[in-house]
């Protein structure tokens, strides 16, 4: 698709600027900020693959608890290992941009949390979630007793069918009555 | 196939999933009938694909195609990623067994009739399908404009787009017809014209709006709430700039151009006593000397009613200014307030209080290792607490002591507060004895003492009320509400016992001016009598106006208080920032090399970014501004310096030399708390100001409105000399009490009846919550319900399938059956779906299965049906595992 040009085309640039909730200026620099993440003979290759690893190089990245994962929903490799194309890039900053709405953010909210990729959240999903907004430290993990509390908690109130999980459309409805969920599930180059 | 590419939408929602598999299977089996589907994509291949759709059988595919295009209008576009997938699909090999096609027959039927005409070649459209292709092609420009909403990856949305553009624009020309289409090709032109006009102008837009950049690199440092107080920052900055507009343009400007130059009259001229020393440095910058005697201040305005060739009305623009700044800032104020109350006013109901700490409390704007620390931190210490207050179990252990700690603390907050007031009137009333005695014989601090014992106080105060609300054992947040109400109470006294001491200073200089006044009387006289009866008419002209006597114009006194005042808040602000961020970061880090205990992690480390000190600081800063904007025209500009350099000089510390803080607030919370600060600031800061433009008379040598009684005589003035006769006799008559008293009757009662009809729909909405939310309670007390009797029916269903197939002998369908059962079951319970229809056909007794998912389905579809993206892995498995099941049957 041309990704490894210098400069994108005129074209493309402007079929982005149609399929995402991006400005120019902002694929312009999304486009700079990728190709620096390139190696020298990769720049030749057309629809490269930047494995994970390098992506997660970003600081806007670096210290999200969530990286890994990100990285893996955004991804369309087939080996499942995160890595992204431009094009994912893209997709990826699209779906965190100011502009982007409610409802595509929490799809990928949703995608983010579920961990084992199985469609709902549920308990292990739940778990995971707990730990990774808890941080790594041994201080500040939560005991098994709150864990326990807090995801019986958290089931009562946005598991709406009582099958022990949360479906998207329950995530969704729990997100879409946040007031500050839009404004912090923003990430910015 | 699809499975490994399109992880997300192959677990997509079951639902979508149910229309889709038949769908799906269709285009895969009918690769060379596929292109008939997209008939109106394709009329490049339509001749050969038309032979061979006559020898197919007709039916069927008129019945796909119509039914495709059916439900391209009903749901935009998912069809078409059908399409798209299982146009790739071809592409590659898979081989895939071609199952039933029974859903397809079933709908034939139906379908038969209106699927004869379609199959006309393009050139000989028919009405219909004319319209169909119009349909079309608006479907695939709405799809076009959807995209961007949609959760696909992005080659995909690519493929489509292309397709799309394609398929529009080669069919959009041919839909008109004659006349009408190059009517149409323009139309569409056009709008694709202003599509990319509409494109570039929100880009520049978006370039325009000023540290945007610098403001999303401190958000993506330290999460959004010090952002908050730089974009809190920068819509102030906007205020000030309109209102440096409404008085450069209007005052300032007209008044130095048109006005008389400097030096013709003695209210424009610097007197021959303070002549010698008006150009030092040190008189400049206290704003006295050829500063004073400018248009930057209230007493250089002369009381001519119109000036220059425009005939501009000086004193009315000044009035008139004065009064639209404060009333445009009211405006804007209370408009911000409203904006946000609607935006948050969704979230005002805690029913989701956990779930929103789970999926919405990290900010992904966090790019720093640190802030993100302190962000597990405070989320961890969030989830505990709530678990704590869910169970609670918040036991205190001596209420009494707590109760006189916080008794004590505050008694202590108190003797601060007043301590400080009083403080400052001292200060005060001091700096008017030394005013008195002369400048010039006093050191420089005693000059500039009020100024600096008030900033002063605002920066060691608050931090005296940190160490003292630490007796006080409240929970953190409350804590800060506390701290912030203390720091705004201190504020306010400093700000009001300031002002009551400079009441009293203008009530001394007008003593002063009586008696100055009566002097130029006795002078005039003398000097009248010394030229004796040559000329009585004329003035002598050997008087140099800076050699005339003149009062104290305490207008000028108060704006040039002000001005102290803000540049001396500037300037302290500025050299905290730099010693105490600044100097304080460099030592911790390069003495850290050299000292014997860690300096970055223990002691002094780096300081953290106080966002609502600085928030309330600004405030303040305002509030001064609007207090003091009538009296020194100049304040609005000084303002919009200081903010501008204020931006780069915080941002630049913020990003050198501060550390996140410890406890990382949610900035959304807190906007409507600033500007509702913001507005009891500006009434509180207004009220002098229209006590002293009411009630005080304007001084009688200088400034706009000097010779009159009151200040808003010049409305009166200007409505008697500049408009027609009948007009000031309707104003007369419309502000006689008579009837003002009942408009202002009618506009109570309209306030009343407002409020009363928005309290009646607060109860109704509260009535609305508490009914949503016992159906909810009842609708999961039925679902729990529908779940156990599904589960004993499935029980049962098992029981007897065994006992059935005991009898029947067969050992290996049985183990298959149970087998079967067992992933139906758990598919069952998890999704509260119904098998597919397909299985009812399989020969088997229903009645071993049918009960359990029908029972389940009507509540479960209800309560999942309105998304239809979910995913549902489970479905996976069992529908794998049907298909070669079913073969063997």
């Amino acid at each position: 698709m041309g990704t490894t040009a210098s400069q994108l085309g005129k074209d493309l640039l402007s079929e982005y600027q149609e399929l995402t909730f991006l400005t120019k200026q902002e694929i312009l620099l999304a486009h700079k900020r990728f190709t620096e993440l390139l190696t020298k003979d990769e720049k030749d290759l057309p629809n490269t693959r930047v494995p994970a690893e390098r992506i997660l190089t970003l600081p806007e990245l670096k210290s999200n608890p969530f990286r890994k994962r990100i990285c893996h929903v955004f991804s369309t490799s087939e080996q499942k290992d995160g890595s992204l194309t431009f094009e994912d890039f893209l997709d990826l900053l699209s779906a965190f941009s100011d502009s982007a709405t409610l409802e595509i953010k929490s799809h990928y909210a949703f995608r983010i949390f579920d961990f084992d990729d199985d469609g709902t959240l549920d308990c292990g999903d739940l778990e995971k979630l707990v730990n990774c907004l808890t941080g790594e430290t041994d201080e500040t993990r939560l005991t098994t007793e709150e864990m326990r509390q807090l995801i019986n908690n958290i089931l009562e109130e946005s598991d709406i069918d009582k099958d022990g999980t949360v479906n998207l459309s329950e995530f969704q409805h729990v997100i879409s009555r946040s007031p500050d969920f839009v404004s912090s599930f923003k990430i910015v180059l | 196939m699809k499975k490994g590419r399109r992880d997300p939408e192959a677990k997509g929602g079951e639902r979508e999933e149910e229309e889709e598999q038949p769908e799906m299977k269709r285009c895969k089996t009918a690769k060379r009938r596929k292109n008939i589907k997209n008939e109106n994509a394709r009329k490049m291949e339509e001749e050969e694909e038309e032979a061979e759709v006559r020898n197919a059988k007709r039916k069927k595919k008129h019945a796909k195609r119509e039914k495709g295009e059916r439900e391209e209008r009903e749901e935009d576009g998912g069809k078409r990623r059908v399409k798209e997938k299982a146009r790739e699909g071809r592409r590659r090999t898979h081989t895939r067994v071609e199952t039933s096609s029974e859903p397809e027959t079933s709908e034939e039927d139906e379908l038969e009739e209106e699927s004869e005409e379609s199959e006309v070649r393009p050139e000989s459209l028919s009405p219909e399908e004319l319209e169909m292709l119009k349909e079309a092609v608006y479907e695939r420009k709405k799809l076009v404009q959807g995209l961007r909403g949609k959760p696909w990856p992005m080659k995909e949305k690519l493929v489509t787009l292309r397709e799309s553009q394609e398929f529009v624009e080669k069919y959009e020309g041919a839909l008109g017809k004659g006349k009408g289409r190059k009517i149409y090709a323009y139309k569409v032109m056009m709008s694709k014209k202003w599509m990319k006009f509409q494109r570039d102008f929100e880009n520049f837009k978006t370039a325009c709006i000023p540290w945007e950049m610098k403001i999303k690199e401190i958000e993506s440092h330290f999460g959004s709430s010090v952002a908050s107080y730089f974009i809190f920052l920068r819509w102030m900055y906007g205020i000030n700039m309109i209102l440096f507009c409404l008085t450069f343009g209007l005052v300032m400007v007209p008044e130095a151009l048109m006005g008389r130059p400097y030096g013709t009259i003695p209210r424009k001229t610097v007197p021959r006593a303070e002549a010698a020393s008006a150009m030092d440095f040190a008189v400049l910058w206290d704003f006295g000397g050829y500063a004073q005697y400018s248009v930057l201040f209230y007493g250089y305005y002369n009381n001519q009613r119109a000036i220059g060739w425009l005939k501009f009305r000086m004193p009315l623009s000044y009035f008139l200014v004065g009064v639209g700044t404060v009333a445009y800032s009211y405006m804007v104020v209370i408009r911000t307030m409203a904006r946000n109350a609607n935006e948050s006013g969704v979230g005002d109901d805690n029913s989701f209080n956990f779930s929103w700490k789970m999926f919405t409390s990290w900010d992904y704007l966090i790019g720093n290792p640190e802030t993100a620390d302190n962000k597990f931190a405070s989320i961890t210490t969030s989830f505990k607490e709530a678990i704590l207050e869910e169970q609670e179990s918040c036991k205190d252990d001596n209420i009494h002591l707590t109760r006189f700690l916080r008794v004590l603390a505050n008694f202590l907050v108190l003797c601060c507060l007043a301590g400080s007031g009083y403080l400052i009137y001292f200060v005060v009333r001091r700096s008017q004895k030394f005013a008195l005695e002369g400048l010039e014989t006093h050191t420089w601090w005693e000059r500039n003492e009020v100024n600096m014992v008030m900033s002063l106080l605002g920066m060691f105060c608050p931090m005296l009320f940190d160490v003292i609300s630490a007796l006080e054992n409240y929970h953190p947040r409350v804590a800060l509400q506390w701290q912030l109400g203390r720091i705004f109470a201190l504020f306010l006294g400093n700000l009001y016992t300031f002002i009551i001491a400079l009441m009293d200073e203008i009530n001394l200089k007008r003593e002063e001016e009586k008696i100055i006044k009566f002097n130029i009387t006795m002078w005039e006289a003398s000097l009248y009598n010394a030229t004796g009866s040559e000329n009585s008419t004329a003035l002598p002209v050997t008087f140099h106006p800076a050699d005339v006597p003149r009062g104290p114009c305490w207008e000028t006194m108060v704006g040039q208080e002000f001005v102290r005042l803000i540049i001396s808040d500037t300037m302290t602000t500025y050299i905290t920032l730099l010693i105490g961020d600044f100097l304080r970061a460099v030592l911790v880090r390069f003495l850290n090399y050299c000292w014997c205990w860690d300096l970055e992690a223990g002691f002094p480390s780096y300081s953290e970014f106080d966002v609502s000190g600085n928030v309330l600081g600004l405030i303040f800063n305002q509030g001064m501004i609007w207090m003091g904007a009538f009296y020194a025209p100049c304040l609005p500009a000084l303002n919009v310096l200081r903010l501008h350099v204020s931006m780069y000089l915080q941002c630049w510390a913020v990003m050198c030399c501060n550390v996140p803080q410890e406890r990382v607030f949610k900035a959304s919370g807190s906007n409507n708390f600033y500007m509702a600060m913001l507005l009891v600031i500006l009434f509180l800061s207004t009220l002098p100001a229209i006590y002293t433009i009411v009630t005080i008379p304007p001084s009688f040598d200088c400034g706009p409105f000097s010779g009159k009684k009151r200040m808003f005589d010049v409305i009166q003035e200007t409505l008697e000399s500049d408009f027609p006769a009948w007009f000031s006799k309707v104003f007369s008559y419309a502000s006689n009490p008579g009837l003002v008293l009942p408009f202002i009757l009618l506009m109570v009662l309209a306030i009343y009846y407002l409020q009363s009809t928005s309290k009646s729909y607060k109860e109704a909405n509260v009535d609305l919550k508490k009914k949503l939310q016992t159906q909810n309670e009842e609708n999961k007390r039925k679902n729990k319900l529908a779940a156990l009797k599904a589960q004993t029916d499935l029980e049962e269903a098992r029981a007897a399938t065994q006992t059935a197939e005991q009898k029947n002998n067969n050992a290996s369908l049985q183990h298959q059956h149970a087998e079967e059962e067992e992933d139906l079951g758990s598919s069952q319970r998890k999704n509260g779906r119904p098998p597919p229809s397909v299985r009812h056909q399989d020969g088997r007794p229903p009645a071993t299965r049918a009960p359990a998912p029908r029972t389940l389905h009507p509540d479960t579809h209800r309560s999942l049906g309105y998304l239809p993206g979910g995913g549902f892995p489970q479905q996976r498995e069992p529908r794998m595992h049907r298909v070669p099941s079913l073969q063997r049957h």
